[in-house]
């Protein structure tokens, strides 16, 4: 290879790399960085009209921010929608994938298919279906528990039936998803091993336990990081299904970040919210990352 | 044997049906008449299907403009989506140029920022620039696709060198070996990436809603929640509106469902 050549190859490598890098520091690395700075100012509805009306505020926002007893709900809601929803997604996700793994399933395809239509629906639009299927006097959801003598449960409308209410659509919506991956991670689960250890009397949890798991232990920790980072994303749920009521109970964290500088144009403490999200997701992503390398997962 | 069989496949039937019931209803309740789904039992089936509620739909509320609009972003985020992140993904995985490796380091680890944590000062940029409000501001964040880049890059590293060197030796240029050579063996991961920008552009539901206020603009979903906010109780006329939202993407993935599955492994196990 000649010397020109080689240097013609590395204009080009550039010249094809740069207009998306220049795309991708434009409207991704600059606001982004640009979120903490925002943090540090007043920026309001007068900056927004008048840039001379911005002030340098310090750590003045997240100050406010630690007294809004708003801002705790949301930041304990969206904890709470992690700490239940991830185990409930992924539990869901590998059961479904179990299933359509089974040596003993006919027509697999069809049933995989089936179970991943969800995922690629329109959220809004789902969301809007869930809302008339959850519904206390006519949901499908309500009549199909009270063949089973279950009573009406007021699920958008109490504080506490709320929360399930979504994850119980969260997890519909997105249990496909994950099962795709952990079914290529079954797959390469050896069949004699499971086999073996049932021709020894392990029953289907023992087995589940000591030789699925352990064998597929780097993908459920790859699918608990995908789906904290989701559930700590959660916002079309709550505002299409209960504006975030009742009594608050599903302001989510991008929910207010929304209202924060969408609704009361507070842009400032909005980009601090915003900035805190992600020190959350990377903290608790971390802190995963820990756990599975001390356990040997990965 | 056989019964075991039939058990597993009995389950994963039931299971199946479950997890589509809630779009066979929608399906159902669209063609019911004002009112009849708000019955206990709820009826499952119309009992006068009828298209009202897409004639509503279409005349009174002008959905049809709210679908040209979700079409035609959707179609340009791809067809740009395309344009920037495919001769990106095969510099990254072919060509040797100075710094690349450290790049792409950096944009791997870009991956786990969410692009919500940038919104707020993304909007005042594109305020700036005078792109708020306008159809150019919906497809903005389409153009910075790290995942494409990536996606595109995997299925490169499998193009072999001696085939690009033999091509360099002809005489061709580098743009002439992109277009000629490397574009047709990528065409399975282009339809797999065009589907993946289309359907997450078309789903979208935040960025829209924040960029886009007039009315005439709004994109399916963002109409739809518009919608659902101030017509809560007519039930069939809202499953309507989900049907025409979901529908078009529903399709379009169970007609290419073989690039999306398995674009999705190739981006998932990323690690």
């Amino acid at each position: 290879m000649s010397a020109a050549g080689r240097s013609g190859e590395a204009r080009a490598g550039w010249t094809m790399a740069s207009p998306a890098l220049a795309a991708i520091i434009v409207f991704f690395v600059v606001p982004a960085i640009a979120s903490l700075f925002l943090s540090f100012t007043d920026f309001d509805i007068y900056a927004l009209a008048n840039l001379d009306n911005l002030r340098f505020v310090g750590f003045q926002n997240y100050a406010r921010l630690v007294e809004n007893p708003l801002f705790w709900k949301a930041m304990t809601n969206t904890l709470l929608f992690v700490a239940v929803g991830t185990p409930f997604v992924v539990a869901l996700s590998l059961f479904a994938a179990m299933l359509v793994n089974s040596r003993w399933l006919k027509w697999r395809p069809v049933w995989r298919v089936a179970l991943f239509a969800p995922y690629v629906t329109t959220l809004v639009a789902t969301a809007v279906v869930w809302r008339y299927l959850l519904h206390t006097r006519y949901g499908l959801v309500n009549y199909l528990l009270s063949l089973v003598g279950i009573g009406p449960v007021d699920w958008l409308g109490s504080p506490s039936a709320s929360l399930p209410a979504i994850l119980i659509f969260v997890g519909w919506k997105t249990f496909g998803y994950n099962m795709i991956i952990f079914l290529a991670a079954l797959q390469t689960v050896p069949r004699e091993l499971d086999e073996a250890a049932r021709i020894d009397g392990a029953g289907w949890f023992t087995r589940l336990r000591h030789v699925t798991l352990p064998a597929i232990a780097p993908t459920v920790l790859l699918v608990s990081v995908l789906t904290v980072a989701a559930m700590f994303q959660l916002f079309a749920e709550p505002y299409v299904m209960t504006q975030g009521g009742p009594a608050q109970s599903t302001v989510t964290i991008l929910y207010f970040m929304y209202e924060e500088g969408f609704k009361w144009w507070n842009l400032g403490s909005g980009a601090a919210v915003a900035f805190l999200l992600f020190l959350c997701i990377l903290a608790v992503t971390l802190v995963q990352l820990r756990l599975a390398k001390r356990s040997g997962a990965i | 044997m056989s019964m075991r069989r039939w058990s597993v496949t009995l389950l994963a039937a039931f299971v199946a049906l479950l997890t589509i019931a809630p779009l066979l209803w929608m399906l159902s309740v669209s063609f019911m008449a004002r009112g009849e789904a708000s019955q206990f039992p709820p009826p499952l089936l119309p009992s006068d299907p009828s298209l009202e509620n897409y004639r509503t739909l279409f005349g009174t509320f002008g959905i049809g403009r709210f679908l040209a609009n979700s079409l035609l972003v959707s179609t340009l985020s791809t067809l740009l989506a395309l344009l920037f992140t495919v001769p990106a993904g095969y510099a990254f995985a072919k060509l040797r140029f100075k710094g690349r490796d450290a790049t792409f380091r950096m944009l791997v680890a870009a991956l786990v920022v969410p692009g919500q944590i940038g919104m707020l000062p993304l909007f005042l940029e594109l305020k700036a620039m005078g792109l708020v409000n306008s159809y150019a501001g919906a497809l903005v964040p389409w153009l910075a696709g790290i995942f494409g880049i990536f996606l595109v890059r995997q299925y490169c590293l499998s193009i072999p060198d001696e085939m690009l060197e033999a091509a360099r030796i002809d005489g061709a240029s580098e743009a002439q070996i992109l277009r000629r050579i490397v574009l047709p063996i990528l065409t399975p991961i282009l339809v797999t990436l065009a589907l993946f920008v289309f359907l997450g552009s078309w789903n979208d539901f935040m960025w829209p809603l924040i960029i886009l206020a007039d009315q005439n603009l709004y994109t399916l979903p963002v109409a739809l929640a518009a919608m659902s906010r101030e017509h809560v109780q007519d039930n069939e006329l809202m499953m309507a509106g989900a049907v025409v939202t979901t529908l078009p993407v529903l399709i379009l993935f169970l007609a290419l469902q073989r690039f999306y599955l398995s674009g999705l492994l190739t981006g998932s196990v990323k690690g």
